[in-house]
């Protein structure tokens, strides 16, 4: 196996170790105390930083499921070398994701309640639903690498066995709670403000998922893939480009069209606190984004690409929080601003996913750099979807 | 034969800030007694004056409940004789009711390591006991009236009827957010008494269920849909492998049909 330079991020390990502690501390204080004494969090705002924090979390890991229906539903082959990338992101924004919800409920001896106890008109109710079995099916989808690393073949031919269904329920799940984020706020129109409330919130989180979660597969194979190890060719990278940019326009016009079709436009002639934040969102995360990829110097360009999709990430960010928390505020009687401990929760379950992620790139086999280039469409293998990613070219899974 | 639901009748113009309300509410639901003027973990009601109208604030206890219907472990129960009641032992504390209600009702209890929301019970215990909740009963003035809703939905439209100059046309809670056990008569319009205006007539619920109503669709559309991408990709590809494989000896065919 070979060990990729990892990006040189000075004083990288001390500074995840200090965020984790102070996350643990925060944590413990958290559960010491009860969530009046260490969040800013009120009966007038009681959804804060981590709910922000869960949205983005989850947006940011909708890679696990593009990727995987673009590589094992569409045939889309030639991607195959960043289906393991996106697996892992998924899996571990997941992961924090639910540790994150169960910090933030009022009682989480009770956070195993909505698998038991269900109501079906609560959006809540379907995302942990979603939540628990996408993160089911995320894990079988990881199984295999572990698996493989120890030489246990068998285990890998019985999810090989279900592999078709198992994928698609995943994307099917995917598509339900990545757009049931958005329906969380649908009940709300009276308190969230007319920039973000809208009856498309569904499906405006689901298309800007797409943009987001392929930018962070985009983002992780140029910050790993250096000293010349590239896992990803340029040309396939930048078509990766287009289809966050083809994201980005579809997002723009159902957002733009849906602002008119309101009648809510009119909020962004003034400048406000609410107007600011719109433009902060929109032309961070979604025009200047979608202007740069349309150039195709910007797509093939490694900086440029880097830069873009760094902007999708933050604009992508500003949209959630924007929708969780600005959109929520009545500015300026009853604003929220996250306590120390809040966002040291938030900065230590942050570094722990980094942390987790370079730690599994290092010993598992997650990043493969192309040597050949990658097999075309032509030459694709054909049957049920391989072992999840396994039986790529150079992998040692013989059936014996 | 009337409906058993029940309903409370608040005529605004005959409660005169008093308070007594509040203090059988606190006596009955043995919270502390000090008169408290905004709602909260000890005060499950509470007067908010206006001018010199006093607008007593409560659990609506809605027909269509916002909070019950965004519930993920069904905590919030609406009963048919109206009581939204709430069960402590299901609780996770994810707090979307105090984000979905629309009146900002329930109070969470913030300092607490095993928190629970608080709010107006419409005491359903004495409802079940065949008595009237205890801030109808200590009411002096009869600014608050418990009754069957039929009842009081009749009985508000006969005192707008009687002096149409002493009211506004309204009764407010008949149909608003789908209807309320909490009635409202007002002589001035109830946006002036911190009503929101931009709540409507729709139960909240249905805002949501017309997302949710589509989970099945996606799950069964979507799967069939995947299915047949999949298995037309993959057939492509089966195709494409399979004329590759014979490639070199057909190409020469491929070239004369044009």
């Amino acid at each position: 196996m070979r060990i990729l330079a990892m990006p040189r991020v000075t004083r990288w390990r001390p500074i995840a170790t200090i965020l984790i502690l102070l996350g643990l501390l925060a944590a413990f204080a958290r559960f010491k105390y009860g969530l009046g004494a260490t969040t800013n969090l009120t009966d007038e705002f009681p959804w804060g930083l981590w709910i922000g924090f869960d949205f983005l979390g989850i947006g940011l890991a909708a890679s696990g499921f593009t990727i995987v229906a673009a590589v094992n539903l569409f045939h889309a082959k030639e991607y195959e070398p960043i289906v393991r990338p996106a697996i892992l992101t998924a899996f571990i924004g997941y992961l924090l994701v639910v540790l994150v919800l169960i910090i933030d409920l009022g009682r989480p001896d009770h956070f195993w309640h909505p698998l038991v106890m269900w109501n079906p008109h609560s959006v809540m109710c379907e995302i942990s639903w979603c939540l628990m079995l996408y993160t089911t099916v995320l894990s079988l989808e990881f199984a295999p690498i572990i698996l493989e690393k120890f030489n246990i073949h068998k285990p890998i031919k019985w999810i090989h066995a279900i592999s078709l269904p198992l994928m698609i329920f995943g994307v099917l799940l995917s598509t339900l709670h990545q757009s049931s984020f958005g329906s969380l706020y649908l009940i709300v129109p009276n308190r969230l403000h007319a920039l973000w409330y809208t009856p498309m919130l569904p499906v405006l989180f689901f298309i800007s998922c797409i943009a987001s979660g392929i930018s962070m597969v985009v983002l992780e194979s140029l910050i790993l893939s250096r000293d010349g190890h590239d896992f990803l060719p340029t040309p396939l990278r930048a078509n990766l480009a287009k289809i966050i940019a083809i994201a980005l326009a579809v997002y723009f016009v159902v957002r733009v069209q849906d602002l008119l079709s309101r009648g809510a436009l009119h909020e962004l002639t003034t400048l406000t606190y609410y107007s600011l934040a719109f433009y902060a969102e929109l032309l961070i995360g979604f025009v200047i984004p979608l202007v740069l990829l349309l150039f195709g110097r910007v797509r093939t360009s490694r900086r440029g690409l880097y830069f873009a999709t760094l902007m999708v990430v933050v604009g992508f960010a500003f949209n959630r929080m924007n929708t969780a928390i600005t959109g929520m505020e009545q500015y300026p009687a009853h604003t929220y601003f996250p306590s120390l401990i809040e966002i040291f929760i938030m900065l230590g379950i942050t570094a722990i996913g980094f942390t987790a992620f370079t730690i599994t790139v290092k010993y598992l086999p997650i990043f493969e750099p192309v040597e050949v280039a990658p097999r075309l469409r032509e030459t694709a293998v054909t049957g049920l979807p391989e072992p999840i990613f396994l039986a790529r070219e150079g992998s040692d899974l013989k059936p014996s | 034969m009337t409906s058993q639901k029940k309903a409370m009748l608040i005529d605004l113009t005959l409660c005169i800030g008093c308070n007594a309300c509040q203090g059988a509410c606190k006596e009955e639901n043995r919270l502390p007694p000090e008169e408290e003027k905004y709602l909260s973990l000890t005060a499950y009601t509470a007067l908010s004056k206006y001018n010199d109208l006093y607008v007593r604030r409560m659990c609506q206890h809605c027909d269509v409940p916002t909070c019950v219907s965004v519930c993920p472990v069904g905590a919030l129960t609406k009963s048919e004789t109206g009581p939204v009641a709430y069960d402590a032992d299901k609780c996770i504390g994810c707090r979307y009711c105090l984000q979905a209600c629309p009146y900002h009702v329930p109070k969470y209890e913030w300092s607490s390591t095993q928190p629970r929301i608080q709010k107006c019970k419409f005491c359903a215990t004495r409802l079940a006991k065949g008595l009237q909740p205890a801030c109808a009963e200590g009411c002096p003035t009869g600014a608050t009236k418990f009754g069957a809703r039929d009842e009081m939905l009749l009985e508000a439209a006969n005192r707008i009827n009687a002096e149409p100059a002493k009211y506004v046309p309204r009764i407010y809670g008949k149909d608003d957010v789908g209807g309320t056990s909490m009635l409202y008569l007002s002589p001035v319009p109830f946006e002036q008494l911190g009503f929101d205006a931009r709540l409507g007539k729709i139960p909240m619920p249905m805002l949501t269920m017309s997302a949710l109503s589509k989970v099945p669709n996606v799950l069964s559309v979507g799967g069939v849909l995947l299915g047949g991408i999949w298995w037309i990709t993959n057939r492509r590809s089966e195709v494409q492998a399979y004329e590759a494989s014979r490639g070199k000896s057909r190409s020469s065919r491929h070239e004369d049909n044009p």
